[in-house]
């Protein structure tokens, strides 16, 4: 009974977690237009939605930002990272502690004083923005996820590989970065994820006629709901789903080799 | 004697303004093993780093092979380092670590493989090529991590406690075998430890280090038997250290009795400490004894029974295979030979002594 008890009630979570989800979905394979009836499984949206050139233009904008973003803010990161494990413990402390603001901060107020910040500096709006806003709030994503293992790293590794005759930058691509790498991976997979669902700080920093996906399902909505705009929910939040689902993996698999 | 290989001049060494190493001068001869010995704090791990260039000395010289080799950073230098948490490769396999750095040094891959199948024979681990390094032991480790050093040919071995994280059984093996590589490669050993056993086993000279100073160089048996100063003579082994007056040559009073000694030179009248042994602390009837006590604690320590007696106000630390109850009134003997006089510290030691016993 107890146990009956129990998986209701996981289940009544889950359900109201994801049936607003669910119903997104079901409803980007409904051949109706209405939202109101079911006129039978079609992929007609998704084909809609593929040959919409604008929405094809904001998703190439988003890949490229994601990967270039993602890119730059882990190698940003892992050097940080690297400096800050050299430094005396409080002013490490006091780092950490300001790489994890932004984290917290709303995303509101970051995409207005970034906006703030290029107009006072006199920066065109356009991808240069958005990539720039998207490498700000990335950094410390990557920060997160290589730190911890930064710190279990056996600092007598790198000076064995001294020790062998390696030259420094030698010993740290052939001993420290594989041991940093699941670290790396799954701060570049968390940072890639949060620039692919980003909208706040995005609208804040794009210029006109330069869109992202989601700033582009925003103008979309805003004109009157399409069936496509649910096909390409539906495919963000698997794709966000598949990046969310490997960085919980990665570090796993590697542990376990 | 053998030439000299290394010599450490003047080297001094504060971290955040604490003295760690002060003008420490030390030779170390070519197919010597030397040991590094102190309590932790003491400054040998500091210039073990020294020796292996991972820190570098604020004063002084290091000269290695008649060169000076003080700023040649590590990666430069004819010397490898066993670490204490062994610091394999983690993602490589054991001949991988191996070859480590002969393929930095463009090795031809048949020399490598000889090197690696030598290596591992020489640490007892043949037909481990293939197994990454966390599916080893402790024990299995470091002995890689050792082969890890030596194919690289050094002509210098530089070991910083690298049996600290064995067990016993295993630490006591381990000895043996570095002895016996140590003889088979005829290269020279610098070896850390704060382990007085380990010290006195393998070493050929014991460097006994306190608060950055050296206390006492010299083979273990004159460490051991002829300590300089109370703080070597408590931290070699246990220790019966007892302030005294030498009245004059081979005569000293200990506690208010006259014991006859062997050391001359003292002067007259002239406090100092002793040190006697506790196996060298002979209990016999009251009657035959130079001073008399009352035995207070008895424990069966396997080899020896150990007891604590009470003469003339002092606590007598005595190991002896005879046993005598508690309670028993007993005599005390010790042979000249083995009251061993010391000068008394100079201030800096007394206080090193202070802290540390």
């Amino acid at each position: 009974m107890k146990s009956a008890a129990k998986r209701i009630y996981i289940a009544l979570i889950v359900l109201f977690l994801y049936a607003p989800i669910g119903t997104l979905m079901v409803l980007s394979f409904n051949a109706s237009k209405t939202r109101a009836k079911w006129g039978g499984f079609s992929f007609k949206w998704y084909i809609a939605l593929f040959q919409n050139e604008e929405i094809l233009r904001a998703l190439a904008n988003t890949l490229l930002i994601a990967l270039l973003s993602s890119l730059i803010a882990t190698v940003i990161g892992t050097i940080a990272c690297i400096a800050m494990t050299g430094m005396k413990r409080q002013a490490k402390s006091i780092l950490m502690g300001i790489t994890n603001i932004p984290m917290l901060n709303a995303d509101i107020v970051t995409g207005i004083s970034l906006m703030l910040l290029y107009i006072s500096l006199g920066i065109r709006f356009g991808m240069g923005t958005i990539l720039l806003s998207h490498i700000t709030f990335n950094i410390p994503y990557v920060i997160l996820s290589v730190m911890p293992r930064m710190k279990q790293l056996n600092p007598s590794t790198y000076e064995a590989a001294l020790d062998l005759g390696s030259s420094p930058i030698n010993a740290f691509f052939k001993v420290v970065f594989p041991d940093l790498l699941p670290g790396i991976l799954s701060g570049f997979l968390m940072a890639f994820t949060m620039s692919l669902d980003d909208f706040i700080i995005t609208h804040f920093t794009k210029g006109v006629g330069v869109d992202t996906l989601s700033t582009k399902i925003y103008t979309e909505i805003k004109k009157g709901i399409k069936p496509e705009m649910y096909a390409l929910s539906s495919l963000i939040f698997v794709t966000v789903l598949t990046l969310l689902v490997l960085i919980n993996l990665s570090p796993d698999k590697k542990e376990k080799k | 004697m053998a030439k000299e290989l290394i010599q450490l001049i003047d080297i001094s060494k504060s971290f955040d303004g604490q003295m760690v190493l002060d003008e420490l001068n030390l030779s170390i001869h070519e197919n010597e093993f030397v040991t590094l010995l102190g309590p932790s704090g003491c400054g040998k791990t500091t210039t073990l780093r020294i020796l292996g260039g991972f820190a570098s000395p604020d004063t002084g010289r290091v000269v290695f092979d008649g060169q000076d080799i003080t700023r040649i950073p590590p990666n430069k230098r004819q010397l490898n380092t066993v670490f204490q948490k062994y610091a394999l490769f983690t993602h490589m396999t054991i001949a991988e670590n191996i070859a480590f750095g002969l393929k930095i040094k463009k090795k031809s891959q048949s020399y490598i493989d000889d090197k690696i199948r030598y290596a591992l024979k020489l640490v007892n681990l043949e037909g481990y090529e293939n197994r990454m390094p966390d599916s080893l032991s402790g024990g299995q480790q470091q002995r890689i991590a050792i082969a890890r050093a030596i194919v690289n040919e050094p002509k210098v071995l530089l070991l910083d406690e690298p049996l600290g994280a064995l067990d016993l059984k295993l630490r006591q093996e381990m000895q043996y075998e570095l002895i016996r590589m140590k003889n088979e490669l005829g290269i020279t050993f610098v070896y850390v430890t704060h382990d007085q056993e380990e010290a006195l086993t393998m070493s050929d000279t014991i460097v006994v280090m306190n608060q950055g100073y050296i206390q006492q160089i010299g083979s273990p048996e004159s460490i051991y038997n002829e300590p300089e100063n109370a703080f070597v003579a408590d931290f070699i082994g246990d220790s019966n250290i007892i302030p005294a007056t030498m009245i004059e040559d081979k005569l000293v009073e200990i506690l208010g009795t006259r014991f006859a000694c062997v050391d001359t030179g003292f002067g007259r009248n002239k406090p100092v400490d002793v040190v006697i042994r506790p196996e060298d602390v002979i209990l016999v009837e009251p009657a035959d004894g130079i001073i008399q006590g009352v035995v207070t604690h008895l424990i069966f320590k396997g080899v020896h029974y150990e007891m604590e007696v009470t003469a003339n106000g002092f606590e007598w630390l005595v190991h002896s295979t005879t046993l005598f109850p508690v309670g028993k009134e007993v005599g005390i003997h010790v042979d000249p030979f083995n009251i061993q006089i010391m000068n008394k510290p100079e201030s800096e030691d007394e206080e090193a002594v202070a802290i540390d016993i």
